[in-house]
C-alpha cells in the first residue's frame, strides 16, 4: 500500500508541469541541500576539537549537552519556515475502499523521512565517531546518538502541530516566534533554566539508557496528537463549515485615483484581504520590521554598513518579495478569464506595479524610528526602498512570466498548505543580495556616500525606464500566455 | 461574424480539431453537439485565443485572434468556473466586469435586476463570496456576466448542465430574446439534443475533431440527431 501511495507522489511531482519547467529551480535545490548537509557534516567533525579548545578544563561530551537546548530552537525556527508538512491530496481516496488510518500513518510516517530529519545525523555520527575514538564508553555514546534521532522526531512532530495551528488561525509564524523567543527568554532571564533541565535530562539517559523511554514516549504522544488531528481534518464538511462567513463589501474608492489600472488594484487589494494565502503576506510585515531589531543595536555588526543594506532591502521589500513572486498566480484560478476580457496586460501587470511601490514606501515610513540608531540607517533604508521600487519590483514582475504554478486559492480542504517551503525563500536572494553588492564595491573603494549613491542612482534609473521596461515586461508575458494558461489549468 | 479558415490544433500525432472551413453569420445562434472529446471545448478556447491553433486562424469580424485583441471588446464568454473570482461576491463580479466593458455601476446594478428571477433570490445581496455559492448558482452568475454590456458575440459552454429544470427553461427563454432583440450571435454546446434544437438556428455536430453534419434546425433535426447519436 505504502508503495502505491509513494508511486501516486512520485507522479503527482514529476508530471506537473512545474518540475517540468523549473529544473533550475530544482538544481538550486540540490545545491541548497548539499551546502546545509556540508555545513552539519563540518559542524560535527570540528565539534569535538571545539569544544576543547573553548573548554579546555571541560569534557566536550558533556558540553554539548549543555547547547542542546539552544539546538532543539534553532532546529524548531528552522522547520517552521522551510519544511513543508505532509501534503497528500487525499479527497479521491477517501471514497475508495482504504482505511483512513493507513493514510494517515503513511502521511506521518513519510514525514519522519524528510530531509530535515537527517540533518542532525551528519552532525551527531560524526562527533559520535570521534566520541569513540576517544575512547568513550560505546553504550553510552549510542545512548546519545539515538537520543538525538529521538529528539530530532519530537521536534518533527512538534513543528507539524505548530504549523497547522498557525494555518487555522491565520497568525502566520507568530506562534513560532512567540513559542521559541518566550522559551528562550524564559531561559535567558532564569526564571526556568531548560538549559540545565535538557542537560541534566540527556545525562541522565546517558547514565541510564533505560531512561531513553521517556522521549520515545514523548515521541509516541506526539504522534498520536498529530494523528487525531489530521483524522478530525478529514471530513470535509469541516472545509464546509465556514461557508457561513460573511462578506463584507468596501468599494475602495480611494483608488479610483489611478484611473484605468483602478479596477485591477481593487481586485488585488480584496485577493490580499480575502484569501489566506496572500493575507499571510501581510502578517510577514511584522517580522520584516522587526528585523532590523537583530542587526542595529547590536555592536558586533557596528562596522559593517553593508550589511544594513541587506536589512534595508529586506524591511522595504519584505512584502514586495512575498507577494511579487507570486504574480501572476494569485490569478491563476481565473487566468483564463482575464485573458478573454477587454483589458490590458500592461494595466494588469501596472496594478501590481503600484502595489509592491506602494508597500515600499509605506514599509520604508514604518521604519523611520530606526532612526534611533543612526542617521546612516535612515539614509539607507531611503536607497533601499528606491532600489526596490526601480530594481527589484521590476525583476519580480519579470521572473512572474516565468511563473507556471498555479495557486489554489478557493481550494478549503485539510492539507492545503501549497507553496510554503524552501523555494520561497530561495527566490529572494538574489534580490537581497545584489543591491549589497552594488553598495559594497563603490563603499569599499570610495566610501559610504558612493555606496549610497549607487544604489539610489540604480533605483532612478528603473524609475526613469519604467514605461520601457513595462514594455518588454509586457511582451514577455504576451508571449508566455498559451504556456501560462495551459499550466495554471493543472491543478497540481 | 466569424470565419475558421484551415484551422486544426494537433497534440502530438493526435489531431483534436480539424476545421477547413466554417462560417457564422451575424446574429445566428450556433449550437455545438458532440460526444466527449469531440473538440467543442477546444474551438471555443481557440476562438478565444485560450490556445494556440497548430495552422489556420479563426477571424472575429475580420480580426484574426491570435493577432490582434480588437476581438475582445466585441465578445463575451463563460466557459467553465475558472472564468469566476472565487473571492469576490456577485455583485462586485458583475461591477469588475462591467467596468472592463465600460459600464458603470449603476448601469450594471440595473441590467443585473433584470435577471432576478432566473436568480431565484439566492445571488443578489446574499453577501457570499462567489466560491461559497453552489455550482449551478456560479453558473448562473457567470452566464449573466457574459451578457454584461450587450456584447456582440456571446460564447457559452454547456449553458444546461448543473442547472435545474426551471432555470434551464427560463435560460432557453433568454437566450433566444437576445438574439431576436439584440441582434446578437451566440454560441453554445451542449449534450443535451433537446435544449439546443430548441435553441439554436444552426447545429452543427463535430465527431473526433471534424464537423460531420451542419444542419439547419427544423421540426425532424432532433430525430435526425438521436439517430445519429444512437449508436
Amino acid at each position: 500500500m505504502i508503495l502505491r501511495f509513494a508511486n501516486l507522489e512520485w507522479k503527482q511531482f514529476f508530471r506537473s508541469s512545474y518540475w517540468q519547467k523549473s529544473v533550475a529551480l530544482n538544481v538550486f535545490m540540490v545545491i541548497f541541500a548539499l551546502y546545509f548537509i556540508l555545513i552539519f557534516l563540518g559542524l560535527g567533525l570540528g565539534l569535538y576539537p571545539l569544544l576543547k579548545e573553548i573548554y579546555p578544563e571541560n569534557d566536550p561530551f558533556v558540553m554539548v549537552n549543555r547547547f542542546l537546548f539552544f539546538w532543539i530552537l534553532a532546529d524548531m525556527a528552522m522547520r517552521f519556515f522551510l519544511q513543508k508538512l505532509p501534503v497528500m491530496n487525499i479527497k479521491p481516496l477517501l471514497i475508495l475502499p482504504l482505511k483512513t488510518s493507513k493514510i494517515l500513518h503513511y502521511v506521518l510516517r513519510k514525514s519522519a523521512v524528510s530531509f530535515f530529519n537527517f540533518l542532525p545525523l551528519f552532525t551527531a555520527i560524526p562527533f559520535g565517531i570521534m566520541l569513540l575514538v576517544k575512547g568513550y564508553d560505546v553504550l553510552q555514546v549510542g545512548t546519545w546518538v539515538v537520543l538525538i534521532v529521538v529528539i530530532t522526531l519530537i521536534t518533527n512532530y512538534l513543528n507539524f502541530i505548530i504549523e497547522s495551528l498557525s494555518s487555522k488561525t491565520e497568525l502566520s509564524f507568530l506562534p513560532i516566534i512567540a513559542l521559541v523567543s518566550g522559551l528562550f527568554a524564559l531561559n535567558y532571564f532564569n526564571i526556568i533554566s531548560f538549559e540545565g533541565l535538557v542537560e541534566s535530562g540527556v545525562n541522565a539517559v546517558i547514565e541510564q539508557p533505560l531512561y531513553l523511554l521517556v522521549p520515545i514516549a514523548l515521541l509516541v504522544g506526539l504522534y498520536r496528537i498529530n494523528y487525531a488531528s489530521l483524522k478530525e481534518n478529514l471530513y470535509i464538511d469541516q472545509s464546509l463549515k465556514n461557508k457561513t462567513k460573511e462578506a463584507t463589501t468596501t468599494d475602495l474608492k480611494w483608488t479610483r485615483r489611478f484611473g484605468s489600472v483602478a479596477p485591477f488594484l481593487q481586485l488585488d487589494l480584496k485577493l490580499i484581504w480575502r484569501n489566506k494565502r496572500p493575507r499571510s503576506t501581510v502578517f510577514i510585515l511584522i517580522m520584516g520590521l522587526l528585523y532590523g531589531l537583530i542587526f542595529y543595536p547590536n555592536p558586533q555588526y557596528q562596522d559593517m554598513q553593508w550589511l544594513y543594506v541587506f536589512v534595508g532591502i529586506f524591511v522595504t521589500g519584505i512584502f514586495m518579495i512575498n507577494f511579487g513572486q507570486f504574480i501572476p498566480a494569485w490569478d491563476s484560478g481565473y487566468y483564463k478569464l482575464l485573458m478573454s476580457q477587454n483589458i490590458k496586460y500592461k494595466e494588469y501587470l501596472t496594478s501590481k506595479y503600484i502595489l509592491m511601490q506602494m508597500s515600499a514606501v509605506i514599509m520604508f515610513v514604518l521604519s523611520i524610528p530606526y532612526v534611533y540608531f543612526g542617521w546612516d540607517i535612515l539614509l539607507i533604508h531611503f536607497a533601499a526602498m528606491i532600489f526596490n521600487i526601480g530594481v527589484n519590483s521590476h525583476i519580480l514582475l519579470l521572473g512572474g512570466s516565468f511563473n507556471r504554478k498555479r495557486i489554489d486559492l478557493n481550494q478549503r480542504a485539510a492539507f492545503n498548505y501549497q507553496g510554503t517551503g524552501a523555494v520561497q525563500w530561495i527566490i529572494g536572494f538574489p534580490l537581497l543580495l545584489l543591491p549589497m553588492l552594488f553598495f559594497y564595491v563603490p563603499y569599499h573603494y570610495l566610501g559610504f556616500e558612493a555606496g549610497i549613491a549607487t544604489v539610489i542612482i540604480l533605483g532612478i534609473l528603473g524609475v526613469v525606464f519604467h514605461q520601457k521596461i513595462m514594455q518588454l515586461i509586457t511582451a514577455k508575458y504576451i508571449d508566455s500566455k498559451y504556456a501560462m494558461i495551459d499550466a495554471f489549468e493543472q491543478t497540481n | 461574424m466569424i470565419q475558421v479558415n484551415d484551422l486544426s490544433k494537433r497534440y502530438g500525432q493526435t489531431t483534436v480539431l480539424h476545421m477547413p472551413n466554417l462560417h457564422i453569420p451575424k446574429g445566428q445562434t450556433f449550437g455545438l453537439v458532440g460526444n466527449n472529446g469531440a473538440g467543442k471545448t477546444t474551438f471555443f478556447n481557440l476562438l478565444l485565443d485560450l490556445i494556440k491553433p497548430t495552422t489556420g486562424h479563426i477571424e472575429i469580424e475580420g480580426i484574426q485572434v491570435n493577432k490582434s485583441e480588437a476581438w475582445k471588446p466585441l465578445t463575451a464568454a463563460f466557459i467553465d468556473e475558472t472564468f469566476l473570482i472565487g473571492y469576490l461576491t456577485p455583485e462586485e463580479y458583475f461591477y469588475f466586469i462591467g467596468e472592463l466593458r465600460g459600464i458603470n455601476k449603476a448601469d450594471v446594478d440595473t441590467f443585473v435586476a433584470q435577471f432576478e428571477e432566473l436568480f431565484n433570490g439566492e445571488i443578489l445581496g446574499k453577501k457570499k463570496y462567489l466560491r461559497d455559492l453552489s455550482k449551478g448558482n456560479q453558473k448562473k452568475a457567470g452566464i449573466v456576466a457574459a451578457m454584461l454590456g450587450n456584447p456582440e458575440l456571446i460564447i457559452l459552454d454547456e449553458p444546461f448542465a448543473n442547472l435545474d429544470p426551471t432555470t434551464q427553461i427560463r435560460l432557453k427563454k433568454l437566450l433566444k430574446t437576445l438574439t431576436e432583440n439584440m441582434n446578437a450571435t451566440v454560441l453554445i454546446s451542449s449534450h443535451d439534443l433537446g435544449h439546443v434544437t430548441e435553441v439554436c438556428e444552426r447545429i452543427v455536430v463535430l465527431e473526433k475533431g471534424e464537423v460531420i453534419k451542419d444542419l439547419a434546425t427544423s421540426a425532424e433535426t432532433l430525430k435526425e440527431l438521436e439517430h445519429h447519436f444512437s449508436v
